[in-house]
């Protein structure tokens, strides 16, 4: 049996990375992720791989570019500012389709904002951050296990559909501690060798170029109508989520991340109570689960939606649901505390009593 | 088994080191554990807290807002989160820095224990945290004494070691102490 | 009996395409091309280099080199370039950059790239000027010099001064070599040639980072004909921006 480790999740994610075959890893200090890049720092020369702490977050994504144009797997990671300022890279990379990890341990805002633990970068990571009207894969982790898993799936999908892929945390999952389970990475079957990489491999005539800058006539609106048909696939293909006790619910209680950690005592808590509630957790931000809304709406249920910010993940579900009745219960980033069980046990008692 | 506890002192009182050896000797004894820090606006003024929540099924939230039990090492954890304490619960107070004369709460179990005096006699000043852990744990039962020496092995450093013994005859004081206190 | 062989003295580098540029009339941005180019076909090495294109005039890199190329955000080409060349110690890896984005906007990137000695070769275009956007001052704009956006000429009061990179980076521990050259006439071009080829060789030898800096005309933001655009190298540019190396450490 494998040993049982006991980290952070923000040590989960970048061993999970690493064991994924990320050898290239490019960042900047922020609170609350630096234990991500001390941690690389320390195991990615063991690996023979390397490790450069940029000048800033817009050259640490553009090298992060620039080692995916040339074929490997590689990763940045910060918290919210620095997001904010890696956008510009992650449209081109979007427009480039260049492939490659970000990890986003949240932090409340706007501005410099605090340390807090927050979700008001939903919007930013599942609508496009950056220019120009592209998706990336957003993937939120509620535990240390699944920081670690998803860092492997995380590269497995960007690598499949060469869609640059974010993982969306906060300091409540980067921060805590918890069993961790490693094991070995394996490559999907179906991932295919980059032959559009840039590997200097000698082959006269078959130039290579990754770019994305198209001024021939059509030739950037059929490039965003063949981005756009991948995202249109991932969401067919690549939806994940989890249900806990949805099959009677009358009450769909949904939340990501940190606060469907926190949802799923007050969930346990409210059955306890003799409420029928369950629980449907986005795994995928983007894409979003949509079907499994519809589907454990289907027979009049009503939706509370929980956040750690002011409403966003809720748009996507009334979106993803019109007729039916979602209500919203969250806190603004910086509120000092997180909510707890308790709190959001209230919220659902209200909801499901009236 | 569904246990959680909330841990508060000040900085330097060990707290976040007994945190993790808790968590983590849940996880050798086969079940899961979170481990979570305060962090953010709540760490300022030298305040170390940090909640640990145990179950033989998988643990939902790392956060709690009413505690089944706490551990209160300073004035000041005393005075932020002894009410926070479920009705029913458990509070551990370091009666070497607090004073409480139980009238605040009749609703909840209390146990005294002179912590800072107990570590001096065995020794060292810093073994007020093993003592209140001992405590814990003989109270709760949510670990065995023998898997935080397990524990403690794994999470303290190599040429710390030589601190083994005396940390070990503190988590045994600790859990005497509260054998004797429930027995009389 | 004598015969007479015609010897070609004169023939279009391997490591460039048979096509036609885009670049105006009287720039430079073709003499730099095929000196780049040259220096590729001298160390046979086009079917390993890549190129990092920038933004600017220069961005169509890929359409003139028969190269691999990565396209970079404005400024990033040197963070770009040590991604590829960290996946790619052995390929020789290049950026091609105007002096908007190396010297404005990409002064960041620039400086920490040669500053942690990646072991690239930069070619930095000034021509005073952002070409492509129609002719603003750029930070290597000359003093009272008219621009789109500095129509009263360039006021060093309110604007600053020509930024010299190839000075600033000669101070870094990283730079192995750094040079400013121009082509303005036969013998300077010859002079650059040589400078390009020997910071490919910089990075071949694993010796630093190699930084070429080339004075270059714009004739049509500058609103002159290219023969006194040419001519405006001489009287204008290289007292500001004197040519020569100002480190050479590859020793």
């Amino acid at each position: 049996m494998t040993k049982r480790l006991f980290v952070k999740g923000n040590e989960a994610v970048a061993m999970g990375a690493l064991e994924a075959g990320c050898r290239y890893y490019f960042g900047y200090p922020i609170t609350p992720q630096s234990d991500i890049p001390e941690y690389i720092s320390r195991e990615m020369p063991k690996l023979g791989g390397q490790f450069i702490q940029a000048e800033s977050e817009v050259a640490s994504i553009n090298m992060l570019l620039g080692a995916s144009a040339s074929g490997a797997r590689a990763m940045t990671s910060s918290s919210s500012p620095g997001i904010s300022l890696k956008q510009e890279g992650i449209s081109y990379m979007a427009g480039s389709e260049c492939p490659g990890l970000i990890v986003n341990i949240c932090r409340s805002g706007p501005g410099l904002g605090g340390i807090d633990a927050s979700q008001a970068d939903y919007f930013q990571s599942v609508k496009g951050g950056g220019h120009g009207g592209y998706h990336i894969i957003v993937l939120a982790p509620d535990s240390v296990q699944e920081m670690y898993d998803m860092a492997m799936l995380a590269f497995d999908l960007s690598d499949r559909y060469r869609v640059p892929a974010m993982i969306l945390a906060d300091a409540v999952i980067g921060q805590m501690k918890e069993g961790l389970t490693p094991h070995s990475y394996v490559a999907p079957d179906d991932l295919e060798v980059k032959d559009w990489a840039l590997i200097g491999d000698g082959k006269a005539g078959e130039q290579k170029v990754v770019k994305s800058l198209y001024l021939g006539d059509g030739e950037l609106e059929a490039h965003n109508n063949h981005l756009h048909a991948k995202y249109a696939v991932m969401q067919v293909k690549e939806v994940r989520y989890e249900g806990v006790e949805l099959d009677d619910a009358e009450l769909v209680v949904t939340a990501y991340g940190s606060t469907a950690r926190i949802a799923k005592t007050a969930v346990r808590l409210a059955r306890e109570q003799g409420m029928k509630v369950g629980l449907l957790r986005p795994i995928t931000l983007f894409p979003f689960p949509k079907a499994a809304f519809k589907e454990h709406t289907s027979a009049g249920q009503k939706v509370l939606c929980f956040e750690l910010n002011n409403g966003q993940m809720v748009e996507d579900v009334r979106l993803s649901v019109p007729r039916t009745d979602v209500s919203f219960y969250g806190r603004a980033p910086g509120a000092g505390s997180l909510p707890t069980p308790e709190e959001f046990l209230d919220q659902i008692r209200t909801h499901y009593e009236a | 088994m569904n246990h959680d506890v909330y841990m508060a002192g000040f900085g330097g009182q060990g707290i976040l080191l007994i945190g993790n050896l808790l968590a983590y000797a849940t996880i050798l004894e086969g079940n899961q554990a979170s481990y979570f820090p305060a962090y953010g606006v709540e760490k300022r003024g030298g305040a170390a807290t940090c909640t640990i929540v145990m179950s033989d099924k998988s643990v939902g939230s790392p956060v709690v807002g009413e505690p089944e039990a706490a551990l209160l090492l300073n004035p000041l954890s005393m005075e932020k989160y002894y009410s926070h304490v479920r009705s029913g619960g458990f509070a551990l107070i370091n009666s070497s820095l607090i004073d409480d004369d139980g009238s605040r709460r009749t609703d909840i179990k209390r146990l005294l224990i002179p912590a800072n005096e107990m570590a001096l006699a065995i020794g060292d000043s810093r073994l007020v945290n093993m003592i209140v852990l001992g405590a814990y744990v003989e109270y709760s039962k949510v670990v065995s004494v023998d898997s935080l020496k397990e524990a403690l092995k794994e999470v303290l450093p190599e040429r710390n070691h030589r601190f083994l013994p005396m940390n070990h005859q503190a988590l045994e004081a600790g859990a005497e102490f509260c054998r004797q206190a429930f027995a009389s | 009996m004598t015969t007479t062989e015609m010897k070609k003295v004169f023939s279009r580098p391997d490591s460039l395409k048979d096509v036609q540029t885009h670049y105006c009339p009287g720039c430079q941005h073709g003499t730099i091309h095929r000196l780049v180019a040259d220096a590729l076909d001298y160390f046979g090495i086009k079917d390993q280099t890549i190129g990092v294109a920038s933004v600017g005039c220069s961005v169509f890199l890929y359409g003139y080199f028969d190269i691999d190329v990565i396209e970079a955000p404005h400024g990033r080409a040197p963070a770009v370039a040590t991604g590829a060349k960290r996946v790619h110690p052995n390929r020789p890896v290049f950026t091609y950059q105007g002096d908007g984005d190396l010297a404005a906007i990409g002064t960041s990137e620039i400086i920490h790239t040669a500053n942690r000695g990646e072991k690239l070769t930069v070619i930095f275009v000034n021509n005073t000027t952002y070409g492509m956007t129609g002719g603003q001052m750029a930070p290597t704009s000359l003093p009272g010099q008219k621009t789109s956006t500095s129509p009263e000429g360039r006021d060093v009061n309110t604007d600053g001064y020509p930024i010299r990179m190839a000075e600033l980076l000669s101070g870094l521990e990283g730079t192995a070599y750094s040079v400013r050259v121009a082509v303005d006439t036969p013998k300077h071009v010859l002079q650059a040639g040589k400078a390009i080829r020997k910071a490919f060789k910089t990075q071949l030898d694993g010796q630093g980072f190699a930084f070429v800096e080339v004075l270059a005309t714009c004739p049509t933001n500058w609103g002159m004909d290219p023969l006194k655009a040419n001519e405006r190298i001489a009287e204008e540019m290289i007292p500001c921006f004197p040519l020569g190396v100002y480190k050479d450490a590859t020793e």
